[in-house]
């Protein structure tokens, strides 16, 4: 299972550049990575050189330029580093549900997703890891058969899932993968924390079609993928529109969380290709608006 | 028995279940539909929603009533239900069969014959004697027999050309004692009816049969505008419809064939319905037949006699620069005649005799040019009448004067004589009584027809017998003599009212119709019928076929005038009569013949023909609350949101249905590619299953037989729809008649003509044993109808000297599974010879198109899945013989297809031998 599922996500991640993510913050992150940051700092690669001043040490002067001329220059260097990204997928039981035998559970492709993007993200140099304390955020392709493992792995016995703010890096970045249909006061929790961490991040709404629809009828008893929760009615039909009206106001309500804190939020079906969600979620983490 | 309206219950007390629907209500309306169980997620967000309509809890009304109806119907059903229950009184006592068996029966005369038979039948069961009586027979002592000697006799029965006399003899000869009665009536009016209604319901019950299926009835067509005009009368007078009625008559070939076809539009409640139909005279002149189509009744035909017939008149008048005198042209009172009852024609004479006139009326010319002259005899010796009318240039010219002229009748002395004018002395001569033996003896003579002026005859030996009216002096004024087969007539006066007033009276009207220069306009009076006998030529049976009049008596011309206006009975059967010089058809329905309905006293039991039969209802009822219940299964599964699983499985049957027509697109390209693998014999799918399959299995079993012995190898036999499937891959064609195929459509005609005419060949088989003469059975005469639109040459029974009888076998019987029908196939010309030293004549080149028997020759070759013989044919030994012979004519018939004249050529081969070896 974690082989297949690694297996997929490289291939999906295959197809798109490497994701550069880009630091928005430098204060205290200050991990070097291979990564460029048009700024003077610490790293391998050179930047520019710059008459020495009083304070440089003498170690720091490049002798060879500046016997070229009759200041001293000091050699600075390109400051690279690497972001901390933290993927949270949701293991409640409410991810386990599939509208048609088609198409596959909204869990699988939220960890599908998620992983995906912890490829890419691990081969731009990133350091990636989950929520949680299992696996903090590591560089190298080491990293992916861990997160593979534990994503494989994670089953809960909760109906729905509530995002934990643990594990994160500050000023790092975050993804969190949900259907956000249990109770969103959770979430709102986790994401105001994580936003005074200064976490910036991406929620992904994983939905499967028939949650969309609703295409129901008659007398039907629903219940929650574990049955803790149940709802009966005579004409599921007529249910349709209000459901769908209170489908809205969550969604309605996501967007305007992520407003708040500065994060994206997007819905992705199950009956729609992985790729695109891919890409935005790669967008999401590049653009850094 | 528990009747209600037309249905009758066998156990009406289990209705009485019918009282616990109410409860069963109640009981089904408590329990809800059971709700369906789902796993989702989205349940979070619903929680807190509450249902529109809290009723929906209990089963929709709709629902329930649908179950309540598959209760009902199934108690119901139990309750034994019977549509049309029969509960006739068993009678009593003698039973009389009255049939009116006229010609409007015909239409549907086995059914009568049915309905009587069962009517027999049941007077069997119960013992009583039965008679069985034809109204239009002469009336005769009515004997009561048992019903099984009655039965065997009903079969035999035939409806008449006519209608009954007076109805009122038959009262006269009924037995005293009281019987009931059963009169199958034909629905028209006829004389005496409720007189013997009246007699027969002193005796008992009557009970009155009739026929729903409209009257249709052809009056004789006539002659009118220029155009032929048809018309048709019904009864009774109901909802618009259209008949067609077509024209039949001889084609140049003399075979007879459609040659025109109207159709005629009745109005709503219209009695009647009118067409014309305009034809070229030469069409017009061959129609010997108007009939319905479609129809089997000699009301639905009219024969034609010489009344609609036209002759071709070529009017040629001299002096044509006269124009502006009228009156004094030589030709304007033969118009006045002519014109009304002929077709004229003016021109040249070069012109006119290219298109063969029957009669050229020269006015007053003297001379024609050598070639004319030439041209005229020509034509005269073939049969042409020229009548030649005398004048001022006939007068002064020298034709004929020393030698006879060719196309003069006498002699002609020089420059004519005046008489009783203002210059001569004496009166004007008036006309001397017709000779006998003069074609105009018997005409009545006008006084004041009087001639002034004439041309004279020389003097000659056989003056006296051309001449054929004479004046009062006996001076010729009409001569007459022939020329090969025609003949010459010479009116010594003018044709206009210069020389006589014999152009201004009705005589001259009626000499020329002696002169069959004109016909009749009209019916005949019966003055013109009297004193001749006439002789049938052509009889109609009731069914509207001509049927050869055989020895028949001529019959007196005053007895056939009165038929002509009463109509045709026992003693003057309808049909073609010839006297002297006319032909009088006389036909059932007259012109002014009107369909009149019968009329019954009150309150007689009239029926329609066929009772409505019992028909027990349960299996309906029971099937009918079955699929109320499959119903209730899907507004269940629907009601309960169940249905959407099945409605996909629906939609995959749908496209399964929408791809098959596909399949059957493609099917003609596989059957060109079928047909044309090997040779495949072909046979007409009929529509009778049981046929098909025989004929199919018939064709299989001649293919192993071919494949066996000879080097013709088919492949698998076809079944062809004409009206699909293309012929041209067939070279012979099977063709089982059976009575229900319906005929084909015109397209199908003329793809069959194109078959024939293209060398295939159909062999019909109409699988009756040709029990008594062809046309005899059903299927005889659906052949017939089969056969009328297709191109077949005349035929004649199988010579003992026909080429089928030596393709492959030598052979003198062609059995099928019946023995020894007799076998029809292209007549040998007329001229066909046996030549010395050959075993047979050298008949017809080609292959026969047709071949028509009645043997059932599939049934003989049919064969099972394993090759052996599906049906029996014979017993014992002589019977595989029999197959044998079958299988060898059907050996031959194929090499005869095969191989063409290549067999009857063989003959020669002797011949040509001896002729290389010297």
């Amino acid at each position: 299972m974690s082989l297949s599922l690694q297996s997929r996500a490289e291939a999906l991640g295959q197809s798109l550049p490497p994701l550069m993510a880009e630091a928005e913050l430098l204060a205290a992150n200050v991990m070097l990575g291979e990564h460029g940051r048009r700024r003077a700092g610490q790293g391998d690669e050179f930047w520019q050189y710059r008459p020495a001043h009083a304070g440089d040490s003498a170690r720091m002067i490049d002798w060879r330029r500046s016997a070229r001329s009759d200041t001293h220059f000091v050699r600075e260097r390109e400051w690279q580093a690497a972001q901390s990204v933290t993927l949270w997928v949701d293991p409640a039981k409410s991810m386990t549900f599939s509208g048609d035998k088609s198409r596959p559970a909204k869990a699988d492709r939220a960890r599908l997703l998620a992983l995906a993007l912890a490829v890419l993200l691990l081969r731009a140099g990133e350091r990636v890891g989950l929520a949680g304390d299992a696996a903090p955020p590591r560089p190298g392709r080491a990293q992916i058969m861990k997160l593979a493992a534990l994503l494989s792995g994670a089953e809960d016995a909760q109906e729905y899932g509530v995002p934990t703010a643990s594990g994160m890096v500050s000023h790092g970045r975050a993804v969190f993968l949900s259907d956000f249909l249990g109770d969103i006061a959770g979430v709102e929790a986790t994401l105001t924390a994580a936003a005074d961490r200064g976490v910036r991040g991406a929620l992904i709404q994983v939905l499967d079609p028939a949650e969309e629809d609703f295409p129901f009828a008659g007398r039907t008893i629903f219940e929650s993928m574990g049955g803790g929760m149940r709802h009966e009615t005579q004409q599921a039909g007529d249910l349709r529109d209000r459901y769908l009206a209170r489908l809205a106001e969550r969604k309605d309500r996501l967007v305007q969380l992520g407003r708040a804190v500065g994060w994206h939020v997007s819905t992705h079906h199950t009956g729609q290709p992985a790729q695109s969600a891919l890409l935005w979620a790669y967008r999401a983490l590049q653009g850094g608006r | 028995m528990f009747i209600l309206g037309p249905i009758g219950f066998a156990t009406p007390a289990l209705l009485l279940g019918l009282i616990a629907l109410p409860v069963l209500w109640l009981l089904l309306r408590a329990v809800p539909p059971a709700p369906i169980r789902r796993r989702f997620p989205g349940v979070a967000l619903m929680l807190g929603l509450q249902d529109d309509e809290a009723e929906t809890d209990k089963t929709p009304w709709w629902l329930l009533l649908l179950r309540m109806a598959a209760i009902a119907a199934a108690i119901v059903a139990f309750a034994g239900p019977v549509l049309n229950p029969q509960e006739r009184q068993p009678g009593t006592g003698p039973l009389l069969i009255a049939l009116d068996a006229t010609w409007a029966d015909a239409r549907d005369w086995p059914r009568r014959i049915d309905r009587a038979a069962a009517l027999v039948e049941e007077a069997g069961r119960e013992g009583r004697p039965v008679a069985v009586v034809r109204l239009t027979d002469a009336p005769s002592e009515v004997a009561f027999q048992a019903a099984d000697a009655v039965a065997g006799r009903l079969a035999a029965l035939a409806p008449q050309a006519w209608s009954p006399g007076d109805l009122l003899a038959w009262a006269a000869v009924l037995p005293a004692d009281a019987f009931d009665t059963f009169w199958l009536s034909d629905g028209l009016a006829h004389p005496g009816r409720e007189a013997l209604m009246a007699a027969l319901s002193a005796k008992g019950d009557v009970t009155v049969f009739e026929s729903p299926r409209p009257v249709f009835a052809l009056h004789p067509p006539t002659f009118a505008d220029g155009a032929v005009q048809v018309k048709v009368s019904r009864l009774p007078a109901a909802d618009p419809v259209s008949v067609e009625v077509s024209a039949r008559g001889p084609d140049p070939a003399g075979i007879e064939r459609e040659l025109a076809r109207v159709p005629v539009e009745f109005g709503l409640g219209a009695a009647q319905g009118n067409a014309t139909l305009e034809l070229p005279p030469e069409l017009r002149n061959r129609i010997t037949r108007f009939e319905i189509a479609g129809l089997r009744s000699a009301g639905a035909v009219s024969l034609t006699d010489d009344s609609l017939k036209r002759r071709k008149v070529a009017l040629i008048g001299g002096q044509a620069d006269r124009e502006g005198l009228q009156l004094l042209s030589p030709t304007h009172y033969l118009r006045q005649a002519l014109e009304p009852v002929a077709d004229l024609m003016e021109g040249s004479l070069t012109d006119l005799l290219l298109a063969s006139p029957d009669v050229v009326i020269l006015a007053d010319v003297a001379r024609l040019s050598q070639t004319d002259t030439d041209a005229m005899l020509d034509w005269l010796d073939g049969g042409g009448l020229l009548l030649r009318f005398a004048g001022p240039t006939l007068a002064a010219s020298d034709v004929s004067r020393i030698d006879e002229d060719p196309l003069m009748p006498v002699r002609l002395r020089e420059g004519g004589r005046t008489v009783g004018g203002a210059m001569s002395w004496g009166e004007p001569k008036a006309l001397a009584p017709f000779p006998e033996g003069s074609p105009f003896h018997g005409l009545p003579l006008p006084e004041e027809v009087t001639v002034t002026a004439q041309v004279l005859a020389q003097p000659d030996p056989d003056l006296a017998t051309r001449t054929i009216a004479a004046l009062a002096d006996g001076t010729p004024l009409v001569t007459r003599k022939a020329v090969g087969q025609g003949q010459v007539v010479l009116v010594h006066v003018t044709a206009n009212a210069e020389w006589s007033n014999l152009p201004l009276s009705v005589l001259f009207v009626q000499m020329l119709e002696r002169l069959a220069i004109s016909t009749r306009p009209a019916a005949p009076e019966a003055g013109d019928l009297a004193g001749q006998t006439w002789v049938a030529q052509t009889l109609l049976d009731a069914y509207g076929q001509p049927q050869d009049a055989g020895e028949m008596s001529g019959v007196p011309g005053e007895s056939l005038a009165t038929a002509m206006t009463s109509g045709p009975g026992p003693d003057l059967p309808p049909g073609l009569y010839a006297g002297a010089d006319r032909r009088v058809a006389l036909n059932v329905v007259g012109a002014d013949t009107v369909l009149a309905p019968a009329v019954w006293p009150q309150g007689t039991l009239i029926e329609g023909l066929e009772a409505p039969p019992e028909q027990a209802l349960k299996g309906a009822f029971l099937t009918g609350g079955l699929i109320l219940l499959m119903l209730d299964i899907l507004a269940a599964l629907w009601v309960s949101g169940r249905l959407a699983g099945l409605a996909r499985g629906a939609a995959v049957v749908a496209a399964l249905a929408l791809i098959a027509p596909d399949a059957q697109a493609q099917e003609g390209d596989d059957f060109a590619l079928q047909a044309t693998t090997g040779l495949v014999l072909a046979h007409v799918l009929t529509g009778n299953a049981q046929v098909d399959d025989v004929a199919q299995r018939g064709l299989t079993g001649l293919g192993d037989v071919l494949w066996a012995r000879t080097s013709v190898e088919p492949a698998a036999p076809i079944g062809v729809d004409i009206e699909r499937d293309a012929l041209v891959f067939f070279p012979f064609l099977y063709w089982p008649v059976t009575e229900s195929q319906p005929l084909p459509s015109a397209a199908a005609y003329a793809k069959l003509n194109d078959y024939l005419r293209t060398g295939g060949m159909i062999l019909f088989d109409t699988r009756d044993g040709d029990m008594a003469a062809m046309g005899a059975t059903p299927e005889g005469r659906h052949l017939q109808r089969l056969a009328a639109g297709l191109n077949i040459p005349p035929l004649e029974p199988i010579p003992q000297d026909h080429v089928l009888t030596r393709t492959f076998y030598l052979l003198q019987e062609f059995p099928g599974r019946h023995g020894r029908g007799s076998l029809w196939v292209e007549a040998a010309p007329p001229d066909a010879e046996q030549v010395e030293g050959m075993p047979f004549r050298n008949l017809n080149d080609g292959v026969t198109p047709v071949v028509i028997g009645g043997n059932d020759w599939a049934s003989a070759w049919a064969v099972n899945d394993s090759g052996a013989p599906l049906l029996p044919v014979g017993r014992g030994f002589a019977g595989e013989r029999q197959r044998e012979m079958a299988y060898r004519f059907g050996v031959n018939i194929i090499m005869h297809v095969l191989t063409g004249n290549y067999k009857s050529d063989q003959v020669h081969v002797p011949a040509l031998l001896e002729r290389l070896g010297q």
